[in-house]
């Protein structure tokens, strides 16, 4: 409760709050938005009206205006907030899985399962992330399937870290030793009595993750091996905008519509979610409060 | 204190070899054929057809179990043999070893100066907690923080080369370049804003400057929140310390109490930040350098990656590896002299 009344009083994360309301509205109310024509295969594929190559200012056809092979920036931008709550949530979900079980098993039964499952998460910590996941990408194939893939192989350890140091901590205080005094099994245990109280700081590390994850996936497709041409996805949009950007010598902004709408999309999207995590991490950090 | 770096040390060689196994493993996912490439010498094995693609598989033994396949390659790796990158068209080394420099200078330009910015406004807004200028400084680098690399740094080219045509991308103007193959011009590092000076030429010094103002301004800005932000909670926390309130009640003067007394304590944990954050940079310039066109470690990482060039990505990840490795080190042998409290272990 506490948590919640922090985060509505202080106008930053309260922002926060709200800007990702409006991304959820903008991901629900999707087809209504931006209604998918009835040729299209999977209202994922952006609608483009024509095949030519230069972008098109906005206009009553295309709001946002279209960008390189005239795929429409508005019905992307609309459709692109769904990409990435599936890919931000999808990821950060599968991660914190992963990495609760990894750093629970190592925690709890410690010695050499320990060791070695600490020594593996220091190994994937020492790959480097982005180049990691573009192998992994490149090998899978592109799609929004595969980034998910790549980016949870190597983005799992944090999540391990966390929650290995915090089961260490709270697996000596006495409510854990009652339990057990009753005969509680083990998995009991750390299902019931020790990981609910690991839970804020996994909520922040996660909060924090969800906004880089996007930006992650983006930077994939941005460096080619993201999602299908014509995907709904703001990193590949942004992507086209690359050729663009250079405008003609009289004229250097005129391509401005196909950088400025997908970047304020995935901006205002990440933004918010570091907004809410720097807030919670306040409120949940006792060296913060006065 | 040494056993402690030795053992650190030795954790070095297995990391290495568990990141091999994972590249290998990674490798060899695709099929004997597509991995035939990386051997090749030329394009030539395809104009013979399906039958010379089999006997080429079969000469470099591409469906050999995986161990044995392992084991030959490691044996290569062990030699010093990081193989032939395709992307760069040069042995996976040599490419390494010219493309150090470029991303080094990237680095030290971007990493120092926005080290002291970070502590700046980490401390400035530690000092004036939940007042303006903590606010400003928390909006600032939280837009910095959510701005993706890439968007900030289209933005900068946007701006400063297309509009103004200050920073061009690139790494040098096409008459520096060539100046600086010229005969007359003696490559000391391989770094070219320290061979210019080094050579006394400052037109090309401005010029490879002016090539690398763009990025570190987009580096500094897109990296410095996480320091800034370890700074302030540090900041605080040390604030509260009974020492602080000791020296205020003396009569000190509060901004002597601040900068000297509380600020170098809060130091010690931004050691630890920004060793890991020099590290990241220093393999992690993917996006920066590929927007900016700067040939760089981090360009070619990305290129060879998702052109799925094996050994060029393997001798990337040893690289980074090492960096990673020995520069958490060094920050735990430098923290004991930051904090004679802290005994090695």
């Amino acid at each position: 409760m506490r948590v919640i009344r922090y985060l509505l009083s202080n106008p930053m994360s309260l922002f926060g709050l709200l800007l990702l309301l409006a991304f959820v509205l903008i991901a629900v109310f999707a087809p209504v938005l931006a209604p998918p024509q009835e040729f299209q295969l999977s209202p994922y594929d952006t609608p483009r009206a024509g095949f030519w190559a230069t972008p098109q200012p906005p206009s009553d056809l295309a709001l946002f205006g279209t960008t390189q092979g005239q795929y429409d920036i508005y019905y992307a931008v609309i459709w692109g907030t769904r990409t990435a709550f599936k890919i931000g949530l999808g990821v950060v979900a599968i991660s914190v899985l992963i990495g609760m079980t990894v750093g629970a098993l190592a925690a709890f039964y410690g010695g050499i399962l320990d060791e070695i499952l600490m020594r593996i998460a220091d190994v994937f910590m020492a790959v480097p992330f982005l180049i990691a996941a573009l192998v992994l990408t490149a090998i899978l194939g592109k799609g929004i399937v595969p980034i998910m893939i790549a980016l949870t192989t190597f983005g799992w350890m944090g999540y391990a870290r966390v929650v290995r140091s915090e089961i260490l901590r709270i697996r000596e205080m006495d409510y854990v030793n009652a339990a057990r005094s009753y005969g509680a099994s083990d998995l009991r245990l750390i299902v019931l009595h020790i990981l609910p109280n690991a839970f804020f700081p996994v909520l922040v590390l996660a909060t924090m993750a969800t906004g880089s994850m996007v930006l992650s996936a983006s930077a994939l497709s941005f460096l080619g091996v993201g999602t299908e041409e014509g995907y709904a996805d703001w990193g590949q949009f942004i992507a086209y905008s690359r050729n663009w950007i250079v405008g003609q010598a009289d004229n250097p902004f005129q391509y401005w519509y196909t950088l400025a709408f997908p970047g304020a999309a995935i901006f205002l999207f990440v933004l918010a979610w570091n907004l809410v995590g720097d807030a919670l991490r306040d409120v949940l950090d006792p060296r913060h409060q006065a | 204190m040494m056993t402690y770096a030795l053992r650190r040390l030795l954790m070095l060689p297995v990391v290495l070899f568990a990141l091999s196994l994972m590249i290998f493993a990674l490798q060899m996912s695709l099929s004997p054929t597509q991995r035939l490439a990386a051997y090749a010498p030329s394009d030539d094995y395809l104009k013979g057809g399906q039958e010379s693609i089999r006997l080429m598989i079969e000469e470099y033994g591409l469906n050999d179990p995986f161990l044995e396949q392992y084991g030959r390659w490691i044996g290569n790796i062990l030699q010093g043999n990081l193989g032939w990158s395709e992307t760069a068209r040069q042995p996976v080394a040599a490419a390494l070893a010219s493309l150090f420099p470029a991303t080094m200078e990237l680095v030290v330009l971007a990493f120092f100066p926005g080290l002291l910015l970070a502590i700046w406004l980490g401390s400035r807004a530690g000092i004036h907690h939940n007042r303006w200028p903590d606010h400003l400084i928390r909006l600032f680098t939280i837009l910095g923080w959510s701005f993706p690399t890439y968007v900030f740094g289209l933005l900068m080219l946007l701006v400063f080369y297309s509009t103004l045509d200050w920073f061009p991308p690139g790494r040098l103007s096409q008459w520096a370049v060539t100046e600086v193959t010229s005969v007359g011009f003696t490559r000391y590092t391989g770094a070219n804003t320290i061979d210019a000076l080094l050579n006394g030429n400052l037109a090309v010094f401005w010029d490879a400057m002016r090539h690398l103002i763009a990025p570190v301004i987009t580096l500094t800005y897109v990296n410095i929140a996480s320091i800034t932000r370890v700074m302030r909670t540090s900041m605080l926390e040390t604030l509260r310390q009974d020492y602080v309130r000791t020296a205020r009640a003396k009569g000190m003067p509060r901004r002597v109490v601040e900068l000297h007394h509380a600020r170098r304590n809060a130091l010690l944990p931004v050691a630890t930040i920004a060793g890991m954050e020099l590290a990241y940079m220093m393999g992690g310039l993917v996006i920066t350098e590929t927007i900016f066109d700067y040939a760089g470690l981090g360009q070619f990482a990305a290129k060879s990656a998702s052109s799925l060039d094996f050994p060029a990505v393997l001798g990337f990840g040893l690289y980074f590896a090492v960096v990673l490795v020995v520069l958490n080190l060094l920050v735990d042998l430098i923290y004991p002299l930051l904090d004679p409290r802290v005994k090695t272990r």
